[in-house]
């Protein structure tokens, strides 16, 4: 979230889940959300079909949020900036920016107008493929309604420039005055269910809980008396440093606990390598993944149904977890591993049950300081919810940013580091599936044979070319790896490009993607990367996995 | 404001108000079968039937607003007549086999039944005769069992958006069905189970519950661990098992909606290749040990590496599926016990 922490001074998503179906226009962009945010993405629909809201849907693919639309614009996979840029260009020389509100919140609009006076919209436009006529309508749209908001998930993050693509959406919500109100403002929609919470407590390199900065000594002197240990300052390691370091030999020990990075992080290789190299590595999940395969000691933990605690959605709202049943066999709770192990390495942490860690939390963390399981044991609240008796923040920025002023800034369109060429002339692109997230549902039977095998999307056009149809099996190459996948033919996916999902990992899609990074958040570039297709002639797959 | 009586109870609502919405008001149950709050009144079933002083027809409450001065009686001798009527109706089309129906005990229609004392249908004729849909193996639909109340219909429509299912054919041959009648599958339908949690009878069936009485479950009220909407549910238990998911009208995100993941993911608890003993790898094999052996392990090892390597030669990734209390403690155990900051965790979206 560093793109809106820069731009505002909190990342996270402004409006709220509610506020969805009263948005009058939704600019939806790289975000397939009836696949990866189900109830999202009805709540989207409804806002078109029985509300009358214009969506404005920004996606290489048809989408079913596209069939909704009133303008979808298929952008080329990676020019995002490109578009934002000329559609801010078109705001501003047509006289549709909201300039008093400029004024009064934001700064840094000469350094915006610096860059984005250089992508008129016909360069825009040949940049990012969408037609001049399209971003006009879709400008006037946005920039008009009173009741826009911005919604964006995985699409727009996961891109060597994801951090800078927020920004720039950051630019064109305040360009128009659509911060700090309801049915508005700036939203993405956090991928797994807590990766909200798991940034707010502090699980990065370089914040404690409530994104308090380690290098900031008040909030170090702070922990440090809190918990009676010095504490390093040293900077920390992002998953893509610690993967190096491990691949180097530096980082010796690696402790995992509830991720699979090998089926997750781009380039599967590079990750296998590098955990292969570590001198050792604790695992700590429900099954035995591909990155447990590695560990030197595996720690079988309980799953949310067999223990109590809080996740954090991505409206910010802190909600309960509750045990239902006991966990199987000797395996236990996440927090109660950690403890017992933080103990024997002379570091006691004793806590009776996770009310009492939430105790401790809500002391240290300002943003989480009226937040008891009391509290939320019916309804969960919203952070910002600094004391007992504050109800907790629908939607952000009312008045003010944290940060003071909004930040305006100006933002070059990159291209993606990798691009189709004569030897890989396909452009890969990956994403959600409704039936699936990420690695887990793949362990529910029922789930599994809804939906059995991956089935890359490509176009009849492609397809033809190499001579195959609907259900048959190619090759997907990279420079990286290659894979045996199913196919769709359709028409939802341009010509020239193809596009898989992560879930499977008989058809691991990360085992094509590349490691290039977003130099700031350090996300993934899973989203572009050039591939050839070919018939897959030798051993085929299963036939269901 | 309007003033008016039901059942000789003075009510006072809002202008606007439904005769069955005053009433729930005080308490009063005026039965239903096609109404729910979350969709447009429809008004087919006529079960809502109730008298209004001064007017000739009985109304049906669901639609007819409240007026200054009305006086309602909700179970007159003659609205318990039209309303045993019309469960005879519904009877003389309906499959008699509540007693190995999956719905017993959450079935509206039988709960009416036993209200109004019907037990069978005095009108005979022909019955419907249509397939059962087992076609997947998380909703069985039996169109047999089917009052045509449109619930299904509306929410798929418009609470889903999806409109898989809709009405078709006339009169008696009025059925709610697929386009071209094909089963349920996975091209025209999202499986969020919508349908099936607005049902008031034995037509749709989570197949899940299959061999569980409603009255055997309790309920537990957790929170999606599949995606960042955090719908909440419940979690239904028996004998310390996960039976499956029902939604709720508590949840303050997601209402009474649930995806296909949320509503139907509960064997992913029970896969068999979950591990329940801790693991050491031995020669390349990983061999079970106790936790005693297994953290001993990880603790000496750790211990070893921070005193040759420095603190820093460490590093743990947090995760986006555990708690915050989880994910909390991560980070404290890094920062102190191990005496670093690589904390980090996947999917930095
Ligand atoms: S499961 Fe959902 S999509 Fe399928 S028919 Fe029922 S309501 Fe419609
Ligand atoms: S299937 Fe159930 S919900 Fe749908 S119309 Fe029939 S009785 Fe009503
Ligand atoms: S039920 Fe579906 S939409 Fe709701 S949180 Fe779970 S996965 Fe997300």
């Amino acid at each position: 979230m560093a793109g809106l922490a820069t731009s505002f001074g909190s990342g996270a998503m402004t409006n709220s889940i509610g506020e969805i179906e009263f948005n009058e226009v939704l600019f939806i962009i790289g975000s397939n959300a009836t696949e990866a945010h189900p109830i999202i993405g009805n709540k989207m629909k409804r806002a078109a079909t029985v509300r009358g809201a214009k969506l404005i849907v920004v996606d290489p693919r048809e989408t079913e949020l596209a069939e909704h639309s009133t303008i979808w614009m298929r952008l080329t996979p990676g020019t995002d900036i490109a578009l934002i840029n000329g559609l801010i260009h078109i705001i501003i020389t047509e006289g549709w920016a909201d300039h008093a509100y400029i004024e009064e919140r934001c700064e840094g609009y000469d350094d915006l107008w610096a860059v984005v006076k250089d992508y008129p919209p016909e360069r825009a436009s040949k940049i990012s493929g969408v037609p001049v006529e399209q971003m006009y309508a879709a400008a006037e749209l946005y920039a008009k309604t009173e009741k826009a908001g911005i919604f964006y998930t995985l699409g727009i993050t996961e891109h060597t420039t994801g951090t800078a693509n927020v920004m720039s959406l950051a630019n064109l919500a305040m360009v128009t005055g659509h911060m700090g109100v309801e049915s508005a403002g700036v939203n993405p929609l956090r991928g797994q269910n807590n990766v909200q919470g798991a940034c707010d407590m502090g699980a990065l390199p370089n914040v404690f809980s409530g994104y308090q900065a380690v290098a900031n000594p008040d909030s170090l002197k702070k922990f440090e008396e809190a918990w009676g240990r010095k504490l390093s300052t040293a900077k920390g390691l992002t998953i893509p440093d610690m993967l190096e370091g491990a691949a180097s030999g530096k980082v010796k020990a690696m402790y995992i606990m509830g991720e699979d990075p090998v089926l997750t992080d781009p380039d599967a290789n590079h990750v296998r390598k590098a955990l292969a190299n570590l001198e050792f590595l604790v695992a700590q999940d429900l099954f035995l993944s591909e990155s447990a395969l590695y560990a030197d000691v595996f720690l079988p933990a309980a799953c949310y149904a067999e223990k109590d605690g809080t996740f954090t959605n991505t409206e910010r709202r802190v909600q309960r977890v509750r045990r239902a049943v006991p966990p199987p066999g000797g395996a236990r709770a996440d927090w109660e591993i950690l403890c017992d192990l933080s103990g024997r390495m002379g570091y006691e942490m004793h806590y009776d049950s996770p009310a009492e860690i939430m105790e401790e939390i809500r002391r240290l963390t300002p943003s989480y300081g009226g937040i008891t399981y009391e509290r939320i044991e019916k309804v969960g609240l919203q952070w910002p919810c600094p004391t007992l008796d504050h109800p907790g923040t629908r939607y952000l920025h009312k008045g003010t940013f944290p940060r003071g002023k909004g930040l305006l800034q100006g933002i070059e369109y990159k291209p993606a580091e990798e691009l189709p060429d004569e030897e890989y002339p396909i452009l890969l692109t990956t994403g959600r599936k409704l039936i699936h997230y990420n690695v887990m549902t793949r362990y529910s039977d029922s789930l599994l044979t809804l939906d059995p095998y991956e089935r890359a999307e490509i176009n009849p056009v492609d397809a033809e070319k190499i001579g195959v149809g609907d259900d048959d099996q190619i090759r997907v190459t990279s420079r990286r790896g290659s894979v045996v996948t199913r196919i769709r033919v359709t028409d939802k996916v341009s010509p020239g490009v193809i596009f898989m999902t992560f879930h499977y990992k008989e058809s691991p899609a990360n085992e094509l993607t590349h490691a290039a990074f977003d130099p700031i958040a350090k996300t993934g570039e899973y989203k572009v990367c050039a591939v050839k297709i070919e018939k897959h002639t030798g051993e085929p797959l299963p036939a269901a996995n | 404001m309007v003033d008016l009586t039901i059942d000789g109870k003075a009510v006072n609502v809002p202008a606007g108000t439904t005769i069955l919405e005053a009433a729930q008001n005080i308490g009063i149950d005026i039965p239903n079968l096609c109404y729910d709050k979350d969709l447009t009144v429809f008004g087919g079933c006529r079960m809502c039937v109730v008298e209004v002083e001064g007017a000739r027809n009985l109304q049906t409450a669901c639609s007819t607003p409240v007026n200054p001065g009305m006086v309602v009686w909700t179970e007159s001798e003659r609205v318990v007549k039209a309303r045993r009527m019309i469960l005879e109706l519904l009877l003389a089309n309906h499959p008699s086999e509540c007693i190995i129906c999956e719905k017993t005990g959450d079935c509206r229609l039988q709960d009416y039944c036993y209200r109004y004392g019907v037990k069978e249908s005095p009108y005979t004729g022909e019955r419907r005769e249509v397939e059962i849909d087992r076609g997947n193996h998380l909703i069985e639909r039996d169109p047999n069992k089917c009052i045509l109340c449109g619930k299904c219909v509306q929410v798929c429509h418009d609470i889903q958006v999806t409109g898989t299912i809709d009405f078709v054919d006339r009169g008696f041959y009025t059925r709610v069905t697929t386009p071209y009648d094909l089963p349920l599958n996975t091209d025209i339908c999202r499986f969020c189970g919508q349908c099936v949690g607005v049902c008031p009878t034995g037509a749709l069936i989570n197949k899940q519950f299959k061999g569980t009485r409603p009255w055997e479950v309790s309920k537990v009220r957790t929170t999606c661990p599949f995606c960042g909407v955090g719908c909440n549910f419940d979690l239904n238990v028996k004998e310390e098992r996960v039976i499956g998911v029902t939604a709720t009208p508590e949840a303050p995100v997601n209402g009474r909606s649930l995806c296909v993941k949320g509503r139907f993911h509960k064997d992913l608890l029970y896969s068999p290749e979950r591990i329940t003993t801790p693991l050491i790898k031995r020669d390349g094999e990983f061999v079970e040990a106790s936790w005693e052996e297994a953290l001993e392990e990880v603790a000496s090892r750790f211990k070893v590496i921070i005193d040759r390597d420095g603190s820093d030669a460490i590093a743990a990734l947090s995760s986006a599926r555990c708690t915050n209390e989880e994910n909390f403690l991560m980070q404290k155990f890094m920062r102190t016990a191990v005496g670093t900051n690589n904390v980090d965790h996947c999917a930095r979206t």
